[in-house]
């Protein structure tokens, strides 16, 4: 099937373009890894003797948010590299080709999930000597659903890069949706905290429930209701993403 | 090979609805070398990206390589070579992984592609450059790496944007050889659009000038310039009114005028009427200094058609917008 071939061969052009400048990716895994170290440590105290934080000890608390961190923002930023191809005069060329349009944002967005899950895989196990203890299953779990949710947010990115067509529009969105969506979503601190109006406010936000559900497989509750929850979220973000990308990969000229 | 009908496209902008080109009849044959020519804003690459299927015309019809344009895209694209205006390697890729990757886009295996690549790398000029990232390629490197993308399924028609523009004189030199040989060896059908005359004039059996949208005038180079203004004969000479004045009576010339210390006058062939002329200018006994003849250059054929001369056709128009919209 053409799809398929097309795809694997975007992949693993993207990989190697990844392979040959990993500093964004070292990037990508060296914040998350100075929350681990700088932030973590102030949560021990903190976790142990204040009520409202949810189940599990700091680190328990911390690193599965750490990692939808990881795949919400690193997926979220992904649409600068197809913009910079984009002017290069790359993107008309594969498009003047056979090539498949679904595998122009596919091929990319898989390179970016691989990337995500070797960042993720690596700060569980640098959190382990902090004090991590998870069951191997509830880590698989979590690993798997930040999977979906970074590839859910590089198609959006490269959708968004590819509708916009230039870094000047591109990064004011971006920006503007970081940081309300990082505050909503009990990354930092968990919105069990909250006051009852932050705490409403933030269930409109989407990704509260990865959140959530990714601490909870995290302490082995995974059939519980917040578990299967986040899950769906995840699950419903990526077909509507890859839906919108592929969608203007078809239709938008280059 | 292209056969196109009232070709037309509008875009829709902030400022308001752009008509980037009102209505285009194109016809090019297997085998022709033809040149789209005019100012930057004219319409030529919109014309270039309708035909190469990258945007929808909004009215009219075509067919490109025996596939319609509006019912066949993906036939045109399997068949088709382009070489965009901004290049199409990425910069940060490596030249053999580009070629054989796009090789493998037209369903080459992966040895064919790595043949393929290597043959063009050959061809072109590239040897060397195979293992280098795209981006430490000189200007003309990458031209030619472009070229060579374009050419990885053997494509019978190849549609080049502003090949030279950008290139230092001695790459735009080696480039127009590299398109000539292409065009002798293998019999390519070449259609590329330039704003450069030498570069219409030089390469192009026949060319289309376009201006607003609108195609102004069609032929080889050698009609255009016959049919517009004729030849510039300059003469020096003592007397400037005498010579004036016989100049007028030679047939067929035109627009005479004294200049300072010369005459100037146009005439269809300069090079027949000369010998005439200076048996006549000797039996009146005027002395010449100096003759020239001037061939005219499509500048003179872009103004005598339009109105304009090609640089000042060049002021700043409404760019083509980034989002253009529908597409297949």
């Amino acid at each position: 099937m053409s799809v398929l071939t097309d795809t694997w061969l975007i992949f693993q052009r993207s990989m190697r373009q990844s392979l040959r400048n990993p500093f964004w990716v070292i990037i990508g895994i060296v914040q998350p890894f100075l929350y681990l170290a700088l932030f973590g440590p102030l949560l021990i105290p903190i976790v142990q003797s204040t009520p409202g934080f949810p189940p599990g000890d700091a680190w328990q608390v911390l690193v599965p948010a750490l990692l939808v961190q990881l795949g919400l923002f690193g997926g979220l930023f992904v649409g600068f590299a197809i913009l910079a191809e984009f002017r290069a005069g790359v993107i008309e060329r594969m498009r003047v080709t056979p090539v498949s349009r679904v595998a122009l944002l596919l091929g990319r967005a898989l390179k970016d999930t691989v990337v995500l899950l070797i960042q993720a895989v690596l700060l569980t196990v640098l959190a382990v000597p902090f004090g991590l203890r998870a069951p191997i299953g509830g880590v698989l779990v979590g690993l798997i659903l930040v999977a979906v949710l970074g590839f859910a947010m590089a198609c959006a990115s490269y959708a968004l890069a590819m509708q916009v067509k230039s870094e000047e529009a591109f990064l004011p969105i971006v920006q503007a949706v970081f940081l309300p969506v990082l505050l909503l979503s009990g990354i930092l601190l968990p919105l069990s905290l909250a006051p009852l109006w932050l705490f409403n406010l933030s269930r409109v936000n989407p990704f509260v429930y990865v959140v959530d559900a990714t601490r909870a497989v995290f302490l082995g509750d995974l059939a519980s209701t917040t578990a299967l929850v986040g899950i769906a979220v995840a699950l419903v973000l990526a077909v509507v993403t890859v839906f919108w990308g592929v969608r203007t990969f078809q239709r938008e000229s280059a | 090979m292209i056969h196109a009908r009232g070709l037309a496209r509008t875009f829709k902008t902030r400022r308001g609805t752009v008509e980037a080109v009102t209505g285009v009849d194109i016809d090019v044959s297997a085998g022709e070398l033809v040149g789209f020519l005019g100012p930057n804003g004219a319409g030529k690459s919109t014309t270039l990206r309708m035909l190469t299927t990258l945007i929808v015309p909004t009215a009219g019809t075509a067919t490109v390589a025996g596939h319609d344009l509006l019912t066949d895209a993906a036939g045109i694209r399997r068949q088709i070579g382009y070489v965009g205006q901004s290049g199409g390697a990425g910069p940060d890729c490596i030249v053999a992984d580009e070629l054989v990757l796009q090789g493998r886009f037209y369903g080459l295996t992966s040895a064919r592609a790595r043949t393929r690549a290597t043959e063009l790398i050959e061809q072109l000029d590239l040897v060397g450059t195979e293992n280098r990232v795209v981006n430490t390629l000189s200007g003309g490197q990458r031209r030619r790496l472009d070229i060579a993308m374009g050419l990885m399924h053997l494509p019978t028609l190849m549609f080049l944007d502003e090949p030279s523009t950008g290139l230092d004189p001695q790459s735009r030199a080696n480039l127009w050889d590299h398109i000539r040989s292409l065009h002798a060896e293998h019999g390519t059908t070449l259609f590329l659009t330039t704003h450069y005359l030498d570069e219409a004039d030089a390469l192009c059996d026949r060319i289309l000038v376009i201006d607003t949208g609108r195609i102004v005038a069609e032929g080889t180079p050698d009609e255009l310039k016959r049919r517009v203004s004729g030849d510039l004969v300059l003469v020096g000479a003592g007397e400037p009114a005498r010579v004036a004045e016989l100049a007028a009576h030679l047939p067929g010339s035109s627009d005479v005028v004294v200049d300072g210390a010369g005459v100037r006058f146009r005439v269809p062939d300069g090079a027949k009427v000369l010998p005439a002329l200076m048996r006549e200018l000797d039996a009146a006994d005027i002395a010449m200094t100096s003759v020239e003849v001037r061939r005219p250059s499509l500048d003179d054929v872009f103004l005598a058609v339009t109105g304009r001369t090609l640089r000042d056709a060049e002021t700043p128009t409404t760019p083509e917008p980034a989002t253009a919209g529908a597409s297949r």
